[in-house]
């Protein structure tokens, strides 16, 4: 082998090595320089462009023409599968966006990392048809909701497929608790013949995990999360698969019959099953125990450069035939009162979707657990996962 | 005086800017880049920020360093399962492509000359897709109800659909698929010089075309074989997403150790020392090797 070649064949390796890591090192350098570069844009005659990023899947398609219609201003409109992915654009700062939608217990982290603003409340007229108990159940993570304002919001259950789990059981009888059908093996053994789905997020799947052990669903207790994990373990070999983005087209799709996911998807692939005329009957589940609850609100982060946009969107997506828009389009509950008389009639009696009031009381709450949790609990899921 | 002008107009000159090219790459793509994740790595988190490291609020410099990451990576068992089921899954994909593309590449040199730009096409053909596209191609062919099980069962080769999705078998099938250009082009280009007469030579002295093949064409081409190696090997280890869309929910891949400490624990200083530690594997066996080499050569040299 002559020597040229060879140091063409290291420096082209370490070049490869080193486009791996690009990505990571912009990230890391815009950090080092975002916070002092963080100027906000003088009111008044501001640009007239909003970026906003969303969950996909999450609006009526005339919510955004009609904005841009009636205001002139343009709208960029990206979309993101989870709050992991957020919260580190966010960390990373510079994200050039105006509104980006976190559920509320990771806008909780984001207030205190200094990365949101505050709302300037004159400036949502709209601001009372908001419902008061809702308002009042986010004060608990945002004091005088001083920074978010919810956009939809829904809860994490048990979906199934109604035929198709009645056939796997035979002649056991559903449970009383329907957790039981993801949490207890005498369940699991059976239903795994036609397919069980988890979110695949350690911070869905503990809280309800921990509360099915009768531990708080927020704990700090490394211990607790042993328990949860032991519970977890057992049912392990009956499920299929980890997944959050590709539940609705997996139950839609026939390929599993039980999830444990989000209410509002199981309704859209519900939706998606009768449009496309195919046999699956899906259906979320009211669990006795209740399931957990999240807000996707909107917040303004702290270097957007057209906050004055941003409060003009808010403003309009509270307007309650706007905000029903919305949840006719895509199944979560609003949290606009003035709105429901807007809401289709299916949609407003389903009550997967906008929950009687004593079983909202079972809910958990969104909340967090602190970083050496987080780590603890993260590693358990992986265990969980993967048996490592 | 004229000497020094010249020294500084030969130090821009054409030659040395050449040179220069791949050296300023270098600094800027990699090595700029790596310092940052070390420094990284040996940094704290805080609520929404990595610490700083040098502390200037004394009116000096006092630097902090913190290995408990390091320490961390050593403690828990998870992380060295992880790498090892990396290199795993990485020398599996390339000995599987190594054995499909030496014959692949073999053939393609000793091919008529008019036709070798065309099959050279074909490899590259693929190319012209998005990666992203052709992997979730791979998911239709391999589901329970795709079409490989459908049409075996259609053909009553069997009645239970095989589950092939979210197993290491899909996930070897996706790197091996996706890496293989990888490997024959470079086999090719060095087959393809390869001086024919080293074969006659040998035909003429007697030897079978078996014994010629494993005793002059294989070490002629072990540049070639080592080069392609390495370019699958390497990006395999840290391969993201074919595993996370071909593979199981129980395979272990850096990747997704990597995702996780930065996206679900938000610990970026751990997510830089797993980057740090997996760079660690892969450029001492490089560097070893490139030293065996070397040493190979001007062994030669002085005989």
């Amino acid at each position: 082998m002559n020597l040229p070649y060879k140091n063409i064949m290291l420096g082209m390796l370490l070049g490869i090595a080193g486009l791996g890591l690009v990505a990571c090192g912009d990230k890391t350098a815009e950090t080092t320089t975002s916070a002092e570069t963080a100027v906000a844009a003088p009111a008044g005659d501001e640009e007239k462009v909003l970026n906003i990023y969303n969950w996909s899947d999450y609006l009526a398609e005339d919510t955004i023409p009609n904005f841009e219609k009636e205001t002139g201003i343009k709208v960029r409109y990206d979309v993101f599968d989870s709050n992991e992915i957020l919260h580190a654009k966010l960390m990373a700062k510079n994200t050039g966006y105006d509104i980006v939608v976190p559920s509320s217990n990771w806008a909780r982290l984001q207030i205190d990392g200094g990365l949101l603003q505050k709302l300037d409340k004159s400036k949502l007229t709209n601001y009372g048809n908001l419902d008061p108990d809702i308002l009042a159940q986010m004060a608990n993570l945002d004091p005088d909701n001083a920074y978010m304002v919810d956009w939809l919001w829904s809860y994490t259950t048990v979906g199934i497929n109604v035929d198709k789990v009645k056939a796997a059981l035979g002649d056991m009888p559903m449970p009383e608790n329907a957790w039981d059908l993801v949490f207890n093996p005498k369940y699991t053994s059976k239903l795994k013949s036609c397919g069980i789905t988890f979110l695949d997020a350690p911070t869905e799947v503990f809280p309800i995990a921990l509360k099915y052990v009768g531990k708080p669903a927020h704990s700090n207790n490394a211990d607790d999360y042993k328990v949860a994990y032991e519970m977890l373990a057992k049912v392990r070999p009956d499920i299929q698969k980890f997944s959050s983005g590709g539940q609705i087209d997996d139950l839609a799709g026939g390929n599993v019959c039980v999830a444990l996911g989000w209410a509002g998807d199981f309704n859209l692939a519900r939706n998606r099953s009768i449009e496309n005329k195919s046999p699956q009957n899906i259906e979320a589940l009211i669990t006795s125990m209740g399931g957990y609850m999240f807000m996707d609100t909107m917040v303004i982060p702290a270097d957007a450069k057209h906050v004055d946009n941003a409060h003009k969107f808010i403003n309009y997506i509270l307007r309650p035939e706007v905000h029903a828009g919305l949840t006719n389009a895509v199944t979560y509950a609003n949290p606009n009162k003035a709105a429901t008389q807007f809401v289709d009639e299916e949609v407003r009696n389903n009550k997967t979707i906008f929950l009687p009031a004593e079983d909202v009381k079972k809910l958990i709450p969104p909340g967090n657990v602190d970083n050496a949790t987080r780590r603890v609990m993260t590693r358990y899921f992986t265990q969980f996962k993967t048996g490592a | 005086m004229a000497q020094s002008k010249n020294t500084f107009l030969n130090f821009f000159s054409g030659r040395k800017l050449i040179i220069g090219v791949p050296y300023v790459w270098f600094i800027s793509l990699a090595a700029i880049p790596l310092l940052i994740v070390l420094k990284i790595s040996l940094s704290t988190m805080e609520t929404a920020s990595v610490s700083n490291m040098v502390d200037w609020s004394k009116g000096w410099p006092s630097l902090t360093l913190n290995f408990s990451s390091y320490q961390f990576i050593a403690s828990d068992a998870l992380y060295v399962k992880t790498y090892l089921s990396s290199i795993k899954y990485a020398l599996i994909t390339t000995i599987i492509c190594l054995a499909i593309g030496y014959p692949f590449a073999y053939f393609m040199a000793r091919a008529p000359k008019h036709i070798q730009p065309t099959l050279l096409m074909l490899i590259m053909l693929p190319f012209w897709t998005s990666f992203l596209l052709r992997i979730y191609a791979w998911k239709t062919l391999l589901v329970n109800n795709g079409i490989i099980n459908n049409a075996l069962i259609s053909l009553g080769v069997m009645s239970e659909p095989i589950a092939m999705m979210n197993t290491p078998f899909s996930l070897t099938i996706g790197m091996v698929y996706s890496y293989l250009p990888f490997m024959i082009l470079p086999l090719y280009a060095n087959l393809s010089k390869l001086d024919i007469r080293y074969l006659e030579a040998a035909a003429d002295l007697g030897t079978s075309p078996l014994k010629t093949f494993w005793l002059v064409t294989v070490p002629l081409s072990k540049a070639g074989i080592i080069a392609g190696s390495m370019l699958v090997f390497i990006p395999s280890i840290g391969e993201y997403v074919i595993p996370e869309l071909l593979g199981g929910s129980n395979t272990l891949m850096i990747g997704r150790v990597l995702w996780d400490e930065f996206f679900s624990n938000n610990d970026w200083p751990m997510a830089s020392a797993v980057a740090i530690v997996m760079i660690l594997l892969i450029l001492v066996p490089m560097a070893l090797l490139n030293k065996y080499q070397s040493d190979q050569a001007s062994d030669k040299a002085g005989a």
